[in-house]
């Protein structure tokens, strides 16, 4: 997915001279094909990311279009006045690429590990929040970002994701992909937690539940419309987030949910990490499977919501 | 102790004109309208902000956005009191938007917003985010080879933010040379002293290791900051810094180098007496 979304970077700027690559201190030979195409347009500018920020803001000002590339805990909790001031307020076109989302650098422990990104970036006003499932999502992803208006903040995860994402499905900022219509259960995920939702929801179907799949790419601006519609008769509504559980995937929905219907809400799972950071190192995939979110483990959350909620609460919208 | 330079003594006793007079009566008028305000750090940024706007930048009020203009961000957003007095003397909006300031309705707040206020560049107040707005700005220039000049105004407290200083390294990087750096070095920042708070010297020295040719004087010398301030750049090849020595509050003895008149909330009918001594009505 990175280097797909890098590669993309270079592919834009071939065909628009807006775009620049900004990193600040990226991996030896990070878009080498582009810094040798478009040199002046491959600026690498040091471990200051405050700075970073602060310049990007100006030359978009100027009419620049720069896709400013380092790890994710670098891009928001080092700089975020920097992204709410000067990205945000100005509501300038600059592209946060962030590297290793979620538990991408579990070997590298909670330096690195962004498990609150979303939640930082979804409070910035103006701020638009994407995280793709795989590498040929976030490669339509980056196509959509040449003539967005405002910031965005682009959450990657690794090498090597599964696709699982479709090309018939397109990409769109800000609208949900249905990927499975909904049964009992509308599991509603973001980033690469849609490959364990697939997996879980063979699980389920396997024990006789049917669950749909909502794809929520983009956190900020929530789809609400698509949320409302796939809720419609759902017993259960889980949603699925590489995160810690405030303000991220769940809490966007919880609150969407909360202020279209009121009252009446479908009963919710919250699947996500633990409120703490990670002090164990391993792989994201041991990870996240240590937190409950293997499909195997998952599928039995789902399977206990629902025993639990026994009464159906048929929701209609 | 904080050394003295010849420059910092000059501030101290420079006299000031009638039009460097008048401008003060604007910003203390905002002042009395609001019941608030930054004095201090606004009368010490006139002279520097009145030699941009009257003398060096190439700028139309009647096309603030003209994309020749040279770019101006008054990086220490505190003192915009300074900046709003010259724009509307300057025309980019009327004098009568001055008593206005901090008000509901009013484009001008505490601090200058870019969109809401014409001949703002950048939204700033959150200090040490102006250099790095600037290279950006003074980068794009070079990128699309157009001619105009970016400067940037810092306050001597601000440049403890990191975030100058990777701005700064940046500039040198590149070798911007259309990047102008003004620091108003009054040495007094809100709790006290530079040199209490965290102490800047040498900071002509600290200018010139991360890559800037240096130049400084006095922030009240109309002349001197007008001869300097056309003959950028100092170096080709290297983004300037000019270290202007002012006086926190000068032109009003009360609040000359006093703390106290960092930031006002109301001036009493002594102090509006006082005022009028030193600046006459306003």
């Amino acid at each position: 997915m990175r280097n797909t979304a890098m590669n993309m970077v270079h592919k834009l700027a071939g065909r628009d001279e807006r775009v620049l690559y900004i990193g600040s201190d990226p991996g030896a030979g990070t878009l080498r094909a582009m810094s040798k195409e478009f040199p002046k347009r491959h600026l690498i500018e040091g471990i200051s990311e405050a700075h970073i920020i602060g310049m990007s803001a100006g030359l978009a000002m100027e009419g620049f279009v720069p896709y400013v590339n380092t790890i994710a805990t670098f891009l928001t909790r080092r700089c975020y006045e920097q992204v709410a001031v000067d990205l945000c307020l100005h509501n300038l076109p600059v592209r946060l690429i962030a590297n290793g989302g979620g538990l991408v650098y579990a070997p590298l422990g909670p330096t690195h590990q962004a498990i609150e990104d979303i939640a930082i970036m979804r409070a910035l006003p103006n701020m638009t929040v994407i995280c793709p499932c795989d590498a040929d999502e976030a490669a339509r992803m980056m196509e959509q970002t040449l003539d967005w208006a405002g910031p965005i903040y682009i959450r990657l995860g690794k090498g090597g994701d599964a696709v699982v994402s479709k090309a018939e499905h397109g990409f769109e900022i800000g609208k949900a992909i249905l990927m499975r219509p909904p049964g009992e259960v509308l599991m509603v995920t973001t980033g690469i937690m849609l490959q364990r939702a697939l997996a879980a929801a063979d699980l389920l179907a396997a024990q006789g539940i049917r669950a749909g799949i909502l794809h929520m790419h983009t956190v900020k601006p929530l789809d609400t419309a698509a949320l409302l519609q796939a809720i419609r008769g759902v017993r259960l509504v889980a949603t699925l987030e590489e995160h810690v559980p405030s303000g991220g995937l769940g809490s966007a929905v919880a609150e969407a949910l909360i202020d279209k219907l009121g009252s009446g809400l479908p009963a919710m799972l919250r699947l996500s990490l633990p409120d703490r950071f990670m002090h164990n190192y391993g792989s994201q995939d041991s990870l996240l499977k240590k937190h409950g979110l293997a499909p195997n483990a998952i599928a039995t959350s789902i399977e206990r919501a629902l025993a639990s909620h026994t009464s159906p609460q048929l929701h209609s919208t | 102790m904080i050394q003295i330079s010849p420059h910092a003594e000059a501030a101290l006793t420079c006299t000031l004109d009638e039009r460097s007079l008048y401008l003060r009566r604007l910003v203390l008028g905002s002042v009395r309208s609001a019941g608030r305000g930054h004095v201090g750090p606004a009368l010490s940024l006139i002279e520097m902000v009145r030699v941009l706007y009257d003398d060096v930048l190439r700028i139309d009020p009647k096309d603030p956005r003209d994309p020749d203009r040279d770019r101006a961000i008054l990086s220490k957003g505190h003192g915009c009191l300074a900046l709003y007095a010259l724009l509307a003397d300057r025309g980019f909006f009327p004098l009568s938007e001055l008593d206005g300031f901090c008000g509901p309705d009013s484009i001008l707040g505490g601090h200058p917003e870019y969109g809401m206020v014409p001949g703002v560049e950048a939204s700033t107040g959150a200090l040490g985010h102006g250099l790095s707005i600037g290279v950006g700005l003074a980068l794009a220039a070079r990128m699309r080879e157009r001619n105009y000049r970016t400067f940037v105004l810092l306050g001597d407290g601000e440049i403890n933010e990191g975030s100058v200083w990777e701005a700064a390294m940046g500039a040198a990087k590149h070798g911007l040379d259309n990047l102008v750096a003004l620091v108003d070095y009054n040495k007094l920042q809100s709790y006290g002293p530079t040199d209490y708070v965290l102490p800047l010297e040498p900071l002509a020295d600290k200018w010139r290791s991360f890559g800037f040719a240096v130049q400084e004087l006095n922030g009240h010398d109309v002349g001197t900051l007008r001869t300097v301030l056309k003959q950028v750049p100092a170096v080709p090849g290297k983004p300037t810094a000019i270290i202007c020595h002012t006086v926190k509050g000068k032109g009003l003895p009360q609040a000359e180098s006093n703390a106290d008149w960092h930031h006002k909330n109301k001036l009493t009918d002594s102090e509006l007496d006082a005022i009028r001594v030193a600046v006459g009505d306003f």
